[in-house]
């Protein structure tokens, strides 16, 4: 059966390499889903990744795509996005791709304010190396390099978004899908620097280091473990460390970075006649 | 009387580089603050939003080298500036650049390392860390410029050489040339010969971007201009897609690098100073090769057949050329500001037809042309 989904994907690529039930292809249809919504022209649009399963995606769609280095897809994108403000310019990254090795980068750009929209797909471990422990695995969870339980606090990435100076922060989850295809799609239509964080399932990694050892049990995990933020207000402090907080946490509208460097252009080139 | 509009300006290494940069079509910078290659930067901010391109102080070198890349497959050609720590950590998306085969320019003005080294002195101790710096097997360009004129007419070449090869290209500064002021012939726009990269000329569907043409280089479509295609740091086929297919990844390891390695008569520049009737050669590059020319003419004076080729292409190596040297010359000295790194390129490409030393110094000054001299009696003495 044909879906919107086949006007978008390189069908040579499939199957793709995830694990059955892998969270990412979730993330995908919705991606596309929200693209579709928005009748952007396909020409228009570059899906750039860093290294991880996650990243994978861009190899699927059929968009200008660059799969990067571990945790430098923000850079690229920066690149592209400073050459050519025309282009829509989607980054998708792993838990450990952004908030890790590319950390930096994430806080940058978010303090730039550039316009391009931060896809996370939060799977709380690193899935392609097969289960180390990352910046977002809950404290007490296990990996295979935290065998005794993860000693570490784990990021808040809305919170580090927020700070760091993006325009628009939510967070969704595999599985409220609908909400989490109108939260990207609002994502990419933001101007300005725009991140959704999304939590996901990796049964293979994740799940079987942390007594889930079906799609179903990390599904079901995942929706108990989920709150609206209305429904957050009101947990005693200890209901609320496990939690996953869902929706919307910013919505600002503020210069982009293009924007800004267009004005010094228009400055420079009235004041420049040195050559 | 010339209409071209050529000035004569008294400039910086590192403005030339600006200049050479800003005249071959260079629209978009990014770095990283470090001495001593800063004042590219710094013309770069003040130059490019004048003139439509678009300049982007970055987190740190890592960045500045992967918004480079971005903005090149963004359709600017582009161009970044650093030096010693900075080249470190720019060496992994070098590699991205490769085998990716977008165009790009690394500057690294180099200074005395390891680590933090020294700062504000020169070295060249960088010029196997530009050959072999990121992993895998790779070929590379690095020009090496001995003179602020050279510096830009480098520049300008280094550029025109990432867009017709589709490949990274490294210009090697010292922090002398990099500092250094001296008077430079600077082009009119329209005699400059700017090379840009190869489109393709089929239509989108029938695209692969990295089908080579008969030189061995796939035409470039630039992100946004209607041809949608994936680029990856995985081995890929012709399409794009990462591939394990073992036929696929040896043409393409091997593409890659005999794109570089066949075109060495092209990219190979050098020149030659009394070396006719010479029986002893020098071979020198960067602020080194001022000494060795100021070396020969001392030597000339004494009656010493010695002659200088000085190098400007560093990698792909001149082999060839030393190689014919080696077999007219009895000895052949290698001057460095680092413990020996060219001269072992030397000797692999003289083969054993004439004696080959290096003279290597690694404490922050410059070489002088006397103690080149003093090494050259010595020599003839023993
Ligand atoms: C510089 C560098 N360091 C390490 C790796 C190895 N590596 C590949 S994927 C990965 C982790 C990916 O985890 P995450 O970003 O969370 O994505 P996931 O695979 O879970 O989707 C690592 C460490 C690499 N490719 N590059
Ligand atoms: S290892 Fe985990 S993240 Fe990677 S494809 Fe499998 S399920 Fe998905």
């Amino acid at each position: 059966m044909k879906t919107v989904i086949n006007n978008y994907i390189r069908e040579e690529m499939f199957p793709n390499i995830w694990c059955p039930g892998c969270g990412n292809g979730i993330v995908l249809g919705a991606i596309i889903r929200a693209i579709d919504d928005l009748k952007w022209d396909k020409n228009k649009i570059a899906m750039i990744s860093g290294i991880g399963c996650s990243s994978r995606i861009t190899g699927y769609v059929d968009f200008c795509t660059m799969n990067t280095t571990h945790g430098r897809a923000l850079p690229f994108a920066t690149g592209i996005k400073m050459a050519n403000p025309n282009m829509k310019v989607v980054v998708v990254m792993g838990d450990g791709d952004c908030s890790a090795i590319g950390g930096n980068h994430f806080i940058h750009a978010a303090r730039r304010n550039i316009d391009l929209t931060a896809i996370i797909i939060n799977n709380m471990i690193y899935g392609m190396t097969g289960g180390q422990y990352s910046p977002l695995t809950p404290t007490k969870k296990f990996g295979t390099t935290a065998p005794y339980g993860n000693i570490d606090q784990s990021f808040d990435l809305v919170k580090l978004a927020k700070a760091a100076g993006a325009s628009y922060v939510a967070r969704g989850t595999v599985y409220h899908v609908r909400q989490l295809t109108s939260l990207i799609k609002k994502a990419l239509n933001k101007k300005g620097f725009s991140v959704v964080e999304i939590i996901s399932d990796c049964p293979i990694s994740y799940g079987k280091m942390n007594k889930m050892r079906t799609v179903v049990d990390m599904l079901k995990w995942i929706k108990d473990m989920s709150v609206s933020k209305k429904a957050w207000e009101d947990l005693s402090p200890e209901e609320k460390k496990e939690k996953f907080v869902i929706g919307e946490f910013l919505d600002i509208d503020r210069p982009d970075y293009t924007e800004l460097y267009s004005k010094v252009m228009e400055e420079a080139q009235k004041m420049g006649v040195s050559r | 009387m010339n209409k071209l509009k050529r000035n004569v300006e008294l400039l910086q290494g590192n403005e030339a580089c600006v200049k050479g940069a800003i005249l071959s079509g260079v629209r978009f910078f990014a770095g990283y603050p470090i001495t001593p290659s800063s004042e590219i930067a710094e013309g770069m901010a003040r130059l490019l939003p004048q003139i439509g391109g678009k300049f982007v102080q970055m987190e740190d070198e890592i960045a500045s080298i992967a918004a480079v890349i971005g903005a090149s497959i963004a359709g600017f050609k582009s161009l970044t500036a650093t030096s010693g720590p900075g080249f470190s950590l720019k060496q992994e998306n070098l590699g991205f650049a490769i085998i990716s085969e977008i165009p790009c320019v690394i500057v690294n003005a180099q200074r005395g390392g390891p680590s933090t080294g020294l700062p504000t002195k020169p070295s060249q101790g960088d010029m196997m860390q530009a050959r072999w710096g990121t992993h895998g097997d790779h070929s590379i360009i690095a020009l090496a410029p001995s003179t602020v004129n050279e510096v830009l007419t480098l520049t300008i070449k280094a550029v025109n050489f990432s867009e017709k090869y589709r490949t990274p290209v490294i210009l090697l500064l010292d922090e002398v040339i990099a500092h250094m002021r001296e008077k430079v012939e600077i082009p009119a726009p329209e005699e400059v010969e700017v090379i840009n990269r190869k489109k393709p000329t089929v239509p989108p569907e029938e695209y692969f971007p990295f089908k080579p043409d008969q030189n061995g280089i796939p035409p470039m479509a630039n992100f946004g201009e209607g041809y949608r295609y994936h680029i990856t740091g995985l081995i890929h086929n012709q399409k794009g897609l990462p591939t394990s297919n073992p036929q696929e990844i040896d043409s393409f390891i091997r593409r890659i690098n005999n794109k570089i390695q066949e075109n060495v008569k092209d990219i190979i520049i050098y020149e030659k100073y009394f070396l006719d009737d010479a029986k002893i050669a020098l071979i020198a590059c960067g602020s080194v090769a001022r000494a060795a020319e100021r070396t020969v003419k001392l030597a000339r004076e004494e009656g010493l057949k010695v002659g200088l080729l000085k190098l400007l292409t560093i990698w792909p190596f001149p082999s060839e050329e030393v190689n014919r040297l080696a077999q007219q010359v009895d000895l052949i000295i290698v001057p460095e500001m680092n413990l020996g790194q060219m001269v072992l390129e030397v000797e692999r490409a003289s083969r054993g037809n004439c004696e080959v030393v290096s003279y290597s110094r690694v404490d922050g000054e410059l070489i002088n042309p006397i103690e080149i001299l003093g090494k050259i009696q010595e020599e003839i003495k023993k």
